[in-house]
């Protein structure tokens, strides 16, 4: 067994050369779509925002799960939720021009809307852009400290092999993920549900932590599989680990579920005009064709495809189910985001198309260039010897 | 028997001892016996899960098939070593759900649309959205009985009697103990090769296990 330097493999550098090259020529495409139709333009790229910014904070949800709970599966995939966190900067910079096109997003910061519904200059006190850009810088803020620290701890114990850091990636993971879970509930109502700022459901929040966590997770499970089939981590992930990997895979799908098909059933049965206009729209026409193929492709497929136990077991079968995940994850976003401006008419944009493409160049690129920077496994956590043991025990079959 | 006195005039020490234990203490089974009760199986003691594990691996490679452990909690490693792969429980589980999921939709259905049906908020009588909450807990509810009752009658449980009980120790199991047994109607079970073959597992201790 290898327990060499657990360098990344060439083809991430290969990865990030090719996703940069991706990502500078749609950002260029998208650019020109900014002169073109800049309503548009911002809708296109608030709706791509919000997937790619959903794998970044997902996986600093993830990673601060795995040092609350321990586990082989945790270790070996610390290292690419690590470099998923660290391309929060990017979701940063990602950010601005949302804060700079809140006019062309949000219907809230025109004041003739205002004057014709007395609800929402009540909300103005919540709803206005000086709150909205200070709200948001405190969201960054909060998230961008907890990567850093947990980044530069673990970092750390690369270095030094000092025990008590696991500890204290763990005593901050606690309350780290109660302010995760505050923080992405209010930011999900200021970006998204507040594109139709008559409408409200209590359970929003926790649908985009659920959703943002499975994108994230599939995500990984993705990028597990791909670095395990090469050296080094070929010689570290087990199948018990992509069958843990893949059981974090089904509860998320049914969180998810759950929380969603709670927000319709509620809103559904209540049938108040105020609320059931979100999903008129939603669920009839094209886009009620989505929503079906939403709850067959986003959860009844995954569902029972991930409640075997040997496709779970199986990385090659496995990274099926999460790449589809993440198509569906993104078809949702757009049933949840572009009827906003849209309504009952479907219509997608090529920018629909370009903007997802161009965030994941960047973002992918970016990805690969943090994956590079430190071992894939972290060989001074007290875990490291349980994987190899997890490994070895499996090595016979 | 359990009131029978191990060095019992049953007992033929017959064999010398073939070699000596990796970490053996004691030995209180020699070898073949004589109008002795008839044999369960061989049970080997060790004190830790991975030894029963490399264990069981081991006797599952020299060609045993009857053979089973015991421990104070599951390994999930264990299963596997001893070639156990296959089970229908999960389809069990997955009929029963399938059962209860349907049973419970259409409970709803019969109520609110045949049986009695009755006008809720200008709602048509099939309002399915409905119904999905208590076609959930009827699938979780069916499913985990199928589940424990599955198991039940997978395991032959309840077992007001088993022969493993009889071997020395073996209350351990609930404790800090690991036990294989290999079971004497394994068909390639011949007694004092199975006896040799455990004592060189690297166990603590090798018993005869009575019926």
């Amino acid at each position: 067994m290898t327990t060499g330097p657990y360098n990344a493999p060439a083809s991430v550098a290969r990865l990030q050369r090719l996703a940069l090259i991706v990502g500078v020529t749609f950002t260029a495409l998208l650019a020109l779509g900014f002169f073109v139709n800049r309503d548009q333009f911002f809708h296109s790229y608030l709706f791509a925002f919000s997937f790619w910014a959903g794998i970044s904070i997902g996986s600093l949800a993830l990673l601060m799960l795995q040092h609350l709970t321990g586990g082989g599966w945790g270790l070996v995939i610390r290292r690419v939720l690590e470099a998923s966190t660290r391309t929060l900067p990017l979701i940063l910079i990602l950010f601005v021009p949302v804060v700079l096109g809140t006019y062309r997003i949000y219907s809230w910061t025109h004041e003739e809307v205002l004057a014709e519904h007395p609800v929402l200059r009540e909300k103005a006190k919540y709803l206005n852009v000086p709150f909205f850009t200070v709200r948001a810088a405190i969201y960054f803020a909060i998230w961008l400290a907890l990567a850093f620290f947990l980044n530069r701890w673990s970092w750390q114990q690369d270095r030094t092999a000092d025990r008590k850091l696991v500890k204290r990636m763990r005593v901050l993971s606690g309350p780290g993920m109660v302010l995760l879970i505050f923080t992405v509930t209010f930011a999900s109502i200021d970006w998204f549900m507040s594109l139709d700022p008559e409408w409200s459901s209590t359970i929003y929040g926790f649908l985009f932590v659920a959703a943002w966590a499975l994108s994230a997770l599939a995500f990984t499970v993705a990028a597990l599989a791909a670095l395990a089939k090469e050296e080094p981590m070929h010689n570290v992930v087990a199948q018990l680990h992509f069958h843990d990997l893949g059981k974090l895979l089904l509860a998320l799908v049914m969180l998810w579920a759950y929380f969603a098909f709670s927000q319709f059933l509620i809103i559904w049965s209540g049938n108040l005009p105020e609320e059931i206009r979100w999903y008129i729209p939603r669920i009839h026409g094209t886009w009620g064709a989505i929503a079906l193929g939403v709850v067959v492709l986003h959860f009844a497929f995954p569902f029972l495809f991930l409640l075997s136990r040997s496709f779970k077991r199986n990385a090659g079968k496995l990274v099926i189910v999460a790449v589809l995940i993440l198509v569906m994850r993104l078809i949702d976003l757009f049933w949840m985001i572009a009827p906003n401006f849209t309504h009952e008419y479907f219509r997608v944009s090529w920018m629909d198309l370009v903007a997802p493409v161009a965030f994941g160049g960047l973002w992918l690129s970016l990805f690969a260039r943090e994956l590079q920077q430190r071992a894939l496994i972290p060989i001074n956590d007290p875990l490291y010897e349980t994987v190899l043991e997890q490994k070895a025990a499996h090595a016979g079959h | 028997m359990a009131e029978d006195d191990p060095k019992d005039e049953t007992w033929e020490h017959d064999l010398e001892d073939p070699e000596p234990f990796h970490h053996a203490t004691t030995a209180t089974t020699r070898g073949r016996r004589r109008g002795a009760p008839a044999l369960y199986g061989i049970m080997a003691e060790f004190d830790n899960p991975t030894d029963l594990v490399a264990a069981a691996r081991r006797t599952y490679e020299k060609g045993y098939r009857r053979i089973n452990g015991y421990s104070p909690y599951p390994i999930e490693e264990l299963s596997e070593a001893i070639g156990f792969t296959r089970t229908s429980l999960p389809l069990i589980v997955l009929i029963g759900g399938i059962l209860g999921g349907l049973g419970g939709f259409f409970m709803q259905y019969w109520m609110e649309v045949i049986d009695y049906p009755l006008n809720v908020g200008g709602k048509p009588f099939n309002s399915w959205p409905a119904f999905i909450p208590i076609t959930f807990e009827c699938t979780v509810l069916v499913a985990s009985f199928a589940a424990v009752l599955g198991m039940l009658v997978l395991n032959k449980l309840p077992q007001p009697y088993h022969p493993v009980f009889n071997a020395p120790n073996f209350a351990l199991a609930t404790r800090d103990k690991f036990f294989l047994v290999i079971e004497a109607n394994d068909p390639v079970f011949k007694h004092d090769e199975a006896i040799q073959f455990m004592r060189t597992l690297g166990g603590i201790e090798v018993n005869d296990v009575e019926i």
